[in-house]
């Protein structure tokens, strides 16, 4: 089952959280054109270039039960700080994501960083996190019915005594 | 590692004032990481570390001390500041993921800023006969090298004998060196640092004051 499948969008979640979980499940290419189709990209430096790592997950299988360590997955992280117009630094931004891409974790930081803006906050989850966060709940709704559909519900005859 | 007496969220969790790292983290770390071999392997040589941090140490430390640190501190070696290096703390919570403790003798490593103001020499961890090697390593924030108040230096790695010196440097430091030098081969080794320069002090070199 896909990660995002098994993870619905949590409203008690920051607004943080929320876009960097949909930054996060986009892929490289639906981010790289969100950036290229930005205007006015912000001048930034680099805290920490992608790196990949291993990260140890835990979970319970089938849903019960006592939370262990399912398994390890890769996962690339990156660091950014926006740099402000008189020199300085200005807000720093975190990307994690599932893989080896260290570009798609840079560009998740660069729009993490930019949505901590209050000044362009809403104009990038206009632009960027709502259409993303539309699509894969799209892509989730589909998965979810065409699993639906091959639902087989078995019967177990109780053998007599 | 045990998690007592570690300090909680780093004061550098202000994001904003943290610098980049190494430039090139590979290439970074291993020039560094081939200096401190070379000035370990010739206790006393003042070696020069080409630039290779991205942006500037955090204060007080300098290129060479901030390199030290990325390239040899990460989660598994506790880290212990002088209260002068304190505000480097986020800078190496953020690039080395070292856990930050209060005690110096739980630390595998000391960074020291104000080399006047440190515990004496025996407060930091020694190592056991047994495990020699888990016993701290000290970088020191020296002010400089050279001066005639020297120490002479002999031993693995040395010529006879050489002649070192390291600028504001607390006579006890060489006293309290001294009266490790007989539990050997327990003991702390040293590297004193200099902006971008580097000298080491080994446990196994003799001091003749």
């Amino acid at each position: 089952m896909p990660l995002h499948a098994a993870h619905p969008p949590q409203p008690e979640r920051t607004p943080r959280q929320q876009w960097l979980a949909v930054l996060a499940r986009a892929s490289l290419a639906e981010l790289q054109a969100a950036w290229d189709a930005l205007d006015d990209k912000p001048a930034y430096r680099t805290l920490r270039p992608g790196e990949t790592g291993l990260v140890t997950l835990r979970g319970r299988i089938g849903g019960t039960g006592q939370p262990f360590n399912v398994g390890e997955m890769t996962m690339t992280r990156a660091a950014v700080q926006l740099l402000a117009a008189d020199g300085g630094v200005s807000q720093v931004g975190f990307g994690h994501v599932a893989g080896r891409s260290a570009r798609r974790a840079e560009l998740v930081a660069l729009f993490d960083a930019l949505l901590q803006d209050p000044l362009r906050c809403d104009g990038v989850v206009a632009a960027v996190v709502a259409p993303l966060a539309a699509r894969q709940q799209a892509a989730a709704a589909a998965q979810r019915a065409k699993v639906a559909a091959s639902k087989v519900d078995f019967f177990t005859m109780v053998r007599g005594e | 590692m045990n998690g007592t007496g570690q300090r909680g969220a780093a004061p550098g969790s202000d994001f904003a004032r943290l610098e980049p790292g190494f430039r090139d983290a590979v290439r970074g770390s291993q020039t560094c990481f081939r200096a401190v071999l070379d000035a370990m392997a010739h206790p006393g040589r003042v070696v020069t570390l080409p630039p290779s941090l991205d942006g500037a140490p955090p204060v007080p430390l300098g290129d060479a001390a901030a390199a030290v640190a990325l390239t040899l501190c990460d989660i598994d070696t506790p880290v212990w500041l002088d209260a002068a290096a304190a505000p480097a703390a986020g800078y190496l919570a953020f690039h080395c993921g070292a856990p930050l403790v209060d005690n110096p003798a739980d630390a595998r490593f000391a960074i020291i800023a104000d080399p006047a103001a440190a515990p004496p020499l025996d407060r930091f961890a020694l190592g056991s006969d047994e495990y020699p090697e888990r016993s701290a390593t000290l970088v020191i924030e020296a002010a400089g090298f050279g001066g005639d108040t020297g120490v002479g230096l002999r031993g693995p790695g040395i010529d006879r004998e050489t002649r070192f010196a390291v600028t504001e440097l607390p006579a006890r430091f060489w006293r309290e060196r001294a009266a490790l030098a007989e539990l050997f081969p327990r003991g702390v080794d040293v590297l004193f640092a200099c902006g971008s320069r580097l000298a080491a002090l080994p446990r196994s070199t003799q001091v003749i004051v």
